[in-house]
């Protein structure tokens, strides 16, 4: 069945490769261009999430985020992530500027002795929060920070591979799913660990369409194959009229959103 | 004669007067701010600590106790309008020990504050940090030690003051403190444990300065961060937070806060899993000159198990010209230490580590681990233990024999 499928892929890309006389490489590039050129000019959003994680015997515990995100054209976006709960860690936040190339700058706040901490952008694959989700999963998506494969087109999905640049990626590739119709939104991202092995699923669901341009998912459910838990995210109403500028996102913001 | 505590309820209350006046000038204002923009948000919410340190060595000193059972109150609230831009902070602070000088109360925190793009100005108590070294704090000097609350420094009593900050984008962000107030450092009463033979009366020790607590101080900080750099240089000019402590041979202390200045130096240079530190202060007054200096790093191993395990290992060496008289008495001592971080749903995190005087025998170890229970409650355990304690460290000899382990348990409201 696994070889049938892979087969089935395999022709297909062929097909499509030869059709537009295209390598797999260059439209994978493609299309990740195109999911970026399709959510430019958001500008600035602000959004409230609850956090559910999930152990393998149905165990939950909650916690509750605000983020904030800043777009930018010519390096990678600013985001702003405040924790209202667990309330012993209420307050706690991170600010992280994405870098295209190179490792991304990240600060922490510690509202308990006041204190910016410049913290190491190295942990990539670790998870953030004892959630499914890891670090690198969570940072801005970034063109440059993967090299692109197309897979195949099935029922209007348009698959691709994506194999991160970036040796401490907890992966080996990740394989996307965009819906070509729906402004190349992700509907699910398949991860493959270093073994090459399926560790994760998340799942997207709940579209939502602002300013009559840009997706946004309400459910990110993402599934660990391997431990057997998970981590829902319910996000709130986005705000994309906050008109959000650098200066908030500084390191004095930083301590301003922990307070 | 006034008792020590009536005489510091005295000065926090003198204390609060200004701060409930400087509050008072803004509620016009923010009166006319909440009609323009309805949308205010309120927070309240409270922890309760309940604690127990236990001291497993014999006093030094009469009075003191092994057992030290105890209670803290630490509630919060915030009021922000202006899509966040202006708030009002606060947070307080009450606890009930055994030492009659450990009871004690304060508000951490009780400012306006207003934000704009590029500037940002605080008016009241507030608490802000400076530095990057974690085991001793040398920059930071803006706000007086709770030196009753923790052993490790950390623990701030709540400084008035007006902050200004300018955000610049070439040139890092300038901070400007007007201070009009200094406070006294707090120290074990009589019955407590980590204290001097002679008990040190806080209020009885005296200042340079004429004005005593009310001498008009400042301060400015310049702060900014080049890729991997983040650099940070300060002045203050005013009354130090240190006291300085003569000891007399008749067994006597004799104290007063002198007037410094001291200019201050913080760097760090984050590099893959490496941050390099460096922490400088040169203080200068009439009765002493010195130089101090922390230097060091911190090398994390993330993810180990592919669980979020990530295991952090300490190095920093710490000087101070001061010799036996420095307060923290890290004059010329290594420090390693391991942080591990399990990632996990509790938050479970251990802090180990161990100072050992290159100049003496004296080593003071320490153990720090907490996590979660549920979603609202935390436990803490906590152990400190002194170990060779050379006789002639006229600072540490004192607590030779207070090593303790202390556990704490919170609820959140």
């Amino acid at each position: 069945m696994k070889t049938m499928k892979l087969l089935g892929a395999a022709i297909a890309l062929f097909v499509t490769s030869f059709a537009l006389a295209q390598t797999a490489e260059e439209r994978g590039l493609q299309i990740a261009k195109a999911a970026e050129q399709a959510d430019l000019g958001f500008g600035s959003s602000t959004v409230e999430l609850k956090m559910t994680l999930k152990n393998k015997n149905g165990q939950t515990s909650e916690r509750f985020l605000i983020t904030k995100t800043l777009e930018l054209t010519e390096d990678g976006d600013k985001s702003l992530i405040v924790f209202n709960s667990p309330k012993d860690v209420k307050g706690t936040a991170t600010l992280t500027f994405t870098h295209k190339v190179g490792s991304d700058d990240q600060w922490l706040y510690l509202p308990s002795i006041a204190r910016v901490k410049r913290i190491s952008s190295n942990n990539k694959s670790g998870p953030f929060v004892g959630s499914e989700f890891a670090y690198e999963d969570l940072s801005s998506q970034e063109v440059e920070k993967y090299a692109y494969k197309f897979l195949k087109e099935e029922g209007g999905l348009l698959y691709v591979e994506q194999d991160p640049v970036d040796p401490k990626s907890g992966y080996m590739r990740r394989i996307v799913a965009y819906n070509k119709d729906k402004g190349y939104r992700i509907e699910k991202t398949e991860f493959y660990d270093r073994k090459n092995a399926l560790l994760k699923t998340l799942t997207y669901s709940d579209y939502r369409l602002y300013k009559n341009k840009f997706w946004r998912a309400s459910t990110f459910n993402m599934v660990n194959h391997q431990s057997k838990k998970e981590t829902l995210l319910e996000f709130r109403d986005y705000n994309f009229d906050a008109n959000l500028s650098d200066g908030d996102f500084t390191q004095v913001a930083l301590k301003r959103a922990g307070n | 004669m006034v008792s020590g505590s009536e005489l510091m309820s005295f000065i926090i209350l003198d204390m609060n007067k200004i701060v409930l006046l400087i509050v008072l000038c803004f509620i016009h204002h923010i009166s006319v701010s909440q009609e323009a923009k309805k949308t205010v948000n309120h927070e309240f919410e409270t922890e309760i600590e309940g604690e127990y340190r236990y001291f497993y060595e014999d006093a030094l000193f009469s009075d003191q106790q092994d057992h030290y059972p105890s209670i803290a109150l630490k509630p919060e609230y915030s009021l922000s309008w202006n899509k966040d831009y202006e708030s009002i902070n606060f947070k307080g602070f009450l606890r009930f020990d055994r030492d009659d000088e450990r009871t004690h109360w304060d508000i951490r925190e009780l400012y306006y504050q207003k934000a704009k793009n590029n500037w940002e100005l605080s008016i009241g108590l507030k608490k802000v940090f400076w530095g990057v070294i974690e085991s001793n704090h040398l920059v930071d000097i803006i706000n007086q030690t709770d030196a009753v609350e923790s052993f490790d420094g950390e623990q701030k009593l709540g400084q008035p003051m007006v902050q200004f900050s300018l955000i610049t984008e070439k040139l890092g962000t300038f901070d400007f403190f007007y201070l009009p107030y200094h406070r006294k450092r707090t120290f074990a009463g009589s019955e407590g444990r980590l204290r001097f033979a002679t008990v040190v009366d806080m209020d009885a020790i005296s200042y340079e300065s004429s004005a005593e607590e009310w001498r008009q101080d400042i301060a400015i900080r310049w702060k900014h961060y080049f890729g991997a750099f983040d650099i940070g240089l300060s002045h203050f000019y005013g009354t130090g937070r240190e006291p300085l402590f003569q000891f007399n041979p008749s067994g006597t202390i004799d104290a007063f806060y002198p007037i410094i200045h001291q200019t201050g130096l913080d760097l760090q240079i984050t590099h893959n899993a490496f941050l390099w530190k460096l922490e400088s202060i040169y203080r200068n007054a009439d009765a002493q000159d010195f130089f101090a200096l922390a230097a060091g790093l911190e090398y994390t191993f993330s993810n180990i198990d592919g669980n979020g395990l990530d295991i952090g290992i300490l190095g920093e060496y710490l000087f101070d010209e001061r010799d036996e008289l420095a307060l923290t008495t890290l004059q010329n001592d290594l420090f390693f230490g391991s942080r591990i971080a399990f990632n996990d749903t509790q938050d479970t995190s251990i802090l180990v580590g161990g100072i050992a005087d290159l100049d003496s025998s004296s080593k003071l170890f320490s153990l720090e681990a907490s996590r979660r229970f549920g979603s609202s409650w935390t436990a803490a355990v906590e152990a400190r233990i002194f170990s060779n304690i050379a006789d002639g460290d006229l600072i540490l000899s004192n607590f030779r024999n207070d090593s303790f382990l202390r556990i704490a348990i919170s609820k959140y409201f």
